[in-house]
Formats: C-alpha cells, structure tokens, sequence
C-alpha cells in the first residue's frame, strides 16, 4: 500500500491475525457515485467497514469560472455565479452584486434591495429542501426526497415567474435587480407558500424525517465536528452552526436589509446526541427554513414602491480601480467575492471564496474513524454542492 | 394431489414412476411460472406503492390503463440487454450466483400450500425445509459478489451474507411457537391447525403468537433484504451493492428473485400466522387458493409500505437489533407460548 502516513503504516504493520499480513483496502467513492452528490471522488482506505483514511480528490467540474470573470464584464458575470451553487442561484447573484457594488458604490433603490432579499430566502428555502431530500436520501428515506422536492418545485414556479428562469436566475445586476414583481398577485401566492410550508410541511417532514427513531439513530454522535475543528477548519452556514457558533454573515457583517429585519440565528445544541453531530446540522437547516420563512414574511410587507434598478440595464458598469471584498451567507454558507479592478468594465481578478469548498475540507479529519455508512451520512450533512467546489 | 396422482395412473395407464414424476414436472413448472408472474405484477406494485406514498402517480402510460403494462416492457428491455462478465471475473461463479439465487427461492415454493390439498411437495418437514432450502439465497449472493471482482460488490456480498444468516435465526425461532401449537411441521397441518375464523389464527391465539408475528414480519423484511434493512444493496452506500456488475437476464434474476422471495416470506407469514387459505369468517370459504394469495399481497403490500416510509438501518445497528433484540424476545415467546399451552391445557 502506498502511502507514508505513519498512522496507517502502523496499522498495517500490526498482525491482526497471528502469521497473516493484513493491509487497508483502497476503495474509490465517485466520482460515479450516488452518494457525493455529484462528482466528488474520495479515495478511503477502510478496514472492513470503518474508514481509516479520507481523500477528498476535486475538480471534474471545473470550468474555469474564475478566468473567464477576466473576460467578460462585470454584469455578463452574474450568469456563472448563478452556476456555483445551482442549488440556490439567487444568494450566489447576491455575493457578487455586492462586491461590485462596494467598489462602485452604487446605491441600490430599497425596493430592489427587499426583491433581493425575498428572492435569495426563497433561493435558500429551496436549496436547504434539496439538502434536507438527499439527505435522506443518503439515509434510504426515498420518500421525503419526493415531498421536498414537491414544495421545491412552487418556488421554481415562484422564482421563474419573477426572473423568467427555473434553475439559473441571472436575477440581480449590479445596482439592482433586473425586474420588477410581475403584474399580478405573485406576493399573496408567495406569502401563501410561507404559511403552508411553516403551517403544514415542515410539521410533516419532522413527523417523517426528523424525529424518527432510525433518522436519530443513524445520524446523531455521527461524525461530531466540535467547535474549535468547525473554526479551525473555515466551516461556515449550517455547518459551523451546527457545531453551536452563533456565527452568521447576515447578522454579524450585515449587507442589504438584514439589518433591519427580526430573525433568529439557530444553532445546534446537541438536542439528540453531541452538540455538531450530523442530527445537528440537520436541524439547523430545517429551523432556518422557518427564519427565512419569517424573513420573507417581513420584508415583502415592508415592501416600498419605487424603481429596481440605479443604472441602466444594458450599459457596462464601469468600475474604479482597487480591490473589494464582500461576503454574503449563501444557502450552504459563507460565500466571498474577492475583486481587483483596474478600472475598466473588466475585472483583473475575481477570485470566489466558495462555502462547499471550505466545508469539504473538514473531512479529511472528522471522516477518520467513521463506517462507510457514517461517511455517507456525514457528505450528505455538510450539504455540499461540486458546481460550487469546483467552479 | 392425490387426484392428480389418481388421474395419471388410472386414466392415462402410467406407471406410479412416470405419474410422480409428471406431476412433479407440471407442479415445477406452474410454480416457476407463477413466481414469473409475481415478480412481473410485483414491479408493478411496487411502483404503484411508492408513487401512492409519494404523492405522485407511478406508471401511467404503457398499456394504457395505469401503466399496467411496464413491468412487462421492461422485462422486455432487459431481455434486449447486452450480458457482459467483467474481464477480470471469476466466469463460472459470476454465471452460477444468480441461478443459485432464483434456485433458493423456487425450492421454498415446493412446499407452499395454495389450498387444501394443493401443495407441490407435501413434506412432513415442509416448514423446515422451506427454511433450509432459502438459506442458499446466501450462498448465491456471496458467490455473486465475490465473483464480480468488485469491492462495492464485495462489500455488499459480506453485508448480505452476515444479515441473512444472523437473520434466520429469529425467523425461525418466531415460527417456533406455531409448530408447537401445531405439533408439525407439515404445512398442511399448521394450515388446517388453523381453522374457524380470524380468532383461530395462530397470530390472535395469544400474545406471545402476536409478538412472534410481529418478529417475524421484522426478520422477514431482513431476509429478503428490503428497506429498512437493505444493507446488500444500499443504492445510496454501494451502489448497488452485490449485483452491481450485472446486467441483462442475469440482473433479471436477481431482480425476480428478490420479489419471489418477498412473496415467499409474506406466504410463509400468510401460513403460519394468518390462517392459511382459511377466511376470517368460517363457512366462507369459497376460494382456499384466492384467499390466501389475496393474504399474500396483504402483507407485500405492508412490506412495500414499510420500505417506502422508513430509512435504513446502519449495518451494526442491524447486528445489534438482530442479535440482542430481536432473538431474545422470539426465545421469550417460545418459552412464554409453552407456558401458555401447559396452563390452557393444549399441551397434551
């Protein structure tokens, strides 16, 4: 086998059976695999059934997002934020936009400023549903897949009514938003969709998924990341709160509206077992459905009328030289824009801090020690997405 | 049977050789095509179920009506299939597992009673032997995932055999209390033991028999490997676990295997716990063989239910359920159904 960490050398070494030799099997997880949520591979070296060793090996989605902000100009960007995390396009716009817009320092009208808000909460209910499904998905509940998904699809229908896309918005610009609500009753329809899923599904996913004896079993004390490894490590979103850090970029660096808006931060207190174990982050995400649920409620009332957008469409925006950072709270966490400018409609470079990335890394450490199935569970509650991991 | 027998000996002048072995032809060949059906219309089920429990529709379009006509279709599909055997398999096993297989189920169907007098081998130790005969279901998938020179499949191999094999034993052990009640294992006679309405069935003649009912349904859910305890294929873990490497007809028998054994299991259940082919109310029964596979589909459908509802189990929580829960609480109502007996007085 080979490999020189000490810690497996050793283990090889032992005689486990008096005169027999024993040695780790090398397995590949992925990057076909449907378990990694995509095309993450990880390379394990297992004794049986516990994991002795995790190599996460990324980059078969890579496409060179990052080159390509180079080329084009700053609005024609919009669209590849759009593709990082296609789970929950509306946040990824929102990181971006406002990057640039600390550099230009334009000021976005407040009726734009609330569209963003509703749309990225409606973006976020949408993606933690996906990350609720496959969760349980990764634990053999197909059912609940089917349910999340089912209310997943009236925000698509929401979402696609306000930007005219399904999955990729390309929503928010630069300055604004790109339109206006639609003619018709399309705030009642999502007001009503925040009461059925906080009134009525969310209820039903706990009595299917949440508290169910098998759901806790297999995932609480699973793959405990504790506090100091979350910060350690950059874990960011459910997962760092999971691990019980209040830590959120919508309270604690607050952009756009948040500010002005009553929510709660949830974080995991270990209700099922140890506090930043699989069940934990979980839970952080169901309990921030509700907050976005609530978000939404207040700030399509305090809608204000006016116009959506500061500058023209169709005109470059035009930026001055120097280097900005933002950082928003994406559906799966914190989700940075990094910009040099040199002042034309091009940026010198944009580099992308992206939260599935960061979250990734952490099991290499927690993964150790784990059974295959645990392994299973613990990629399915770091929630991970590779279009944002690769870029 | 004993017609049959008469029919083929009298009418058509065989010999008592050529009869038996007539017969046993035609009764092999009923069963095979019987247990054919029945993964056919299974499938269907299936789909049918979980679309049911999924707030969605299922199969709509072939044949028209319900979509009755797509297990069939991709019966069809799976036939037109390319066989491919990895280069690097072991050829014989990777071609002799899934016969092996389909072979452990189609034995246990022998001595399954339809109705009265209708049974294919009507064995003194029918329940044992249909418990003996599964048993190499294990072998099959061992040697299918060993054969496949796959460690996904491997992995589901060493899962499975582990599961089936701890799982007999409380399987067994729940249908303990019916053969003492019984005092045979002639499947005809726990059958017949049965008689007299729903409140004869051994399930509702005391609780120590409701609770082995209830043990048995868990166990057989692990032994036909199904949700919550499909740990030999865990789509979401081993992709597909021991049969990962196969595809076409051989895929196809494992495929109707599996729901030949969901049927069997729920027969078994239907056999020893739920009357037979006896109809809840006596002086009904009209239909012996209709009854009881109307059971049959009862309790497939709980199955499906319970499949399409739960998560799964991790493997060593399956151990630990099997080994420290389950087989003690069988060997209590053993124990406890004994005593039931000797103070009812049935022990005789």
């Amino acid at each position: 086998m080979a490999t020189n960490d000490t810690r497996l050398t050793g283990w090889a070494d032992q005689d486990h059976v008096p005169g027999l030799k024993s040695e780790l099997l090398e397995l590949n997880m992925g990057p076909q695999h449907p378990a990694t949520h995509g095309v993450l591979r990880l390379l394990l070296h297992t004794d049986g059934e516990i994991v002795y060793k995790v190599t996460p090996v990324v980059g078969y989605l890579h496409r060179c997002a990052e080159k390509i902000a180079e080329g084009v100009d700053y609005k024609q960007w919009v669209v590849y934020t759009d593709r990082f995390d296609y789970l929950g396009p509306v946040t990824n716009n929102h990181a971006y936009v406002t990057a640039v817009e600390k550099l230009t320092e334009l000021e976005v009208p407040a009726r734009a400023e609330h569209l963003r808000v509703v749309t990225a909460e409606l973006s976020r209910i949408a993606s933690h549903l996906i990350a609720l499904a496959t969760f349980g998905l990764d634990m053999g509940a197909w059912t609940p897949l089917l349910y999340c998904f089912r209310e997943r699809e009236v925000i698509l229908n929401l979402l696609e009514r306000i930007a005219g896309g399904r999955m990729l918005y390309n929503y928010m610009v630069p300055g604004g938003v790109r339109y206006d609500l639609p003619q018709d009753n399309w705030v009642s329809d999502v007001l009503e969709f925040v009461t059925m899923l906080e009134n009525k599904k969310l209820p039903d996913y706990n009595t299917l998924l949440t508290y169910n004896k098998i759901f806790i079993e297999r995932t609480s004390d699973v793959a405990i990341i504790d506090r100091e490894t979350a910060i350690d490590y950059g874990c960011t979103g459910p997962v760092l709160r999971g691990s019980g850090v209040q830590f959120d970029c919508r309270r604690n660096d607050p952009y756009s509206i948040y500010p002005q808006l009553d929510f709660e931060i949830p974080v995991g207190k270990g209700e099922m077992g140890t506090v930043g174990d699989c069940w934990d982050r979980y839970i952080v995400r169901v309990r921030e459905i509700e907050q976005s649920c609530r978000i939404i409620r207040q700030a399509l009332e305090q809608l204000p009328e006016g116009p959506v957008h500061a500058i023209e469409l169709k005109k470059p925006v035009r930026v001055p030289a120097g280097a900005a950072y933002s950082r928003t709270e994406a559906a799966k966490g914190e989700l940075g824009h990094y910009i040099i400018s040199d002042g034309g409609t091009k940026p010198f470079r944009n580099k992308v801090r992206s939260c599935s990335f960061c979250n990734l890394q952490v099991i290499e450490k927690v993964g150790v020690g784990q059974m295959v199935s645990d392994l299973v569970a613990f990629v399915g509650s770091l929630d991970i997405v590779l279009g944002e991991i690769d870029r | 049977m004993e017609a049959m027998y008469t029919f083929f000996m009298d009418k058509a002048g065989m010999g008592e050789l050529g009869a038996h072995i007539t017969v046993a032809a035609i009764m092999a060949s009923l069963m095979f095509i019987v247990m054919a059906l029945c993964a056919i219309i299974f499938t269907w089920m299936e789909r049918k179920v979980a679309g049911f429990l999924q707030s969605r529709y299922g199969p709509m379009r072939t044949g028209r009506w319900h979509g009755w006509a797509q297990a069939v279709a991709d019966m069809l599909k799976i036939l037109g299939k390319e066989d491919i055997i990895p280069a690097e398999a072991d050829k014989g096993l990777f071609v002799f597992a899934p016969l092996l297989v389909l072979l452990g189920s189609l034995l246990a169907w022998a001595a399954i009673p339809w109705a009265p007098d209708f049974v294919a081998a009507d064995l003194d130790l029918g329940l044992f032997y249909i418990f003996a005969v599964s048993s190499l279901v294990v072998i099959g998938i061992l040697m299918a995932g060993w054969a496949s020179n796959n460690k996904w499949s491997l992995y589901g191999a060493a899962r499975g055999a582990a599961q089936m094999v701890s799982y007999e034993i409380p399987l067994a052990l729940a249908a303990i209390p019916v053969v003492m009640y019984t005092g045979s294992l002639n499947t005809q006679d726990i059958v017949i033991a049965q008689q007299g309405g729903i409140w004869n069935w051994f399930f509702l003649r005391n609780p120590f028999l409701f609770v082995a009912f209830i043990m048995y349904f868990i166990a057989s859910i692990a032994e036909t490997n199904r949700g919550p305890f499909d740990m030999p294929e865990t789509e979401s873990e081993l992709v597909s676990g021991y049969h990962t490497e196969y595809t076409g007809m051989r895929f196809a028998f494992f495929f109707l295997a599996e729901y030949a054994n969901l049927f069997l299991v729920s027969m078994i259940a239907v056999m020893i716990f739920l009357g037979g082919w006896w109809s809840p109310i006596p002086g009904l029964d009209f239909a012996p063989a209709l009854t009881f596979i109307i059971k049959g589909v009862i309790m497939v459908f709980m199955n499906m239910w319970v499949r399409w509802t739960l998560p799964r189990v991790r493997v060593d929580q399956l151990m630990h359920l099997c080994w420290k829960v389950m087989i003690p609480i069988t060997l209590i109502c053993v124990i406890g159904a004994g005593l039931w007996m000797m103070a009812s007085g049935a022990a005789s």
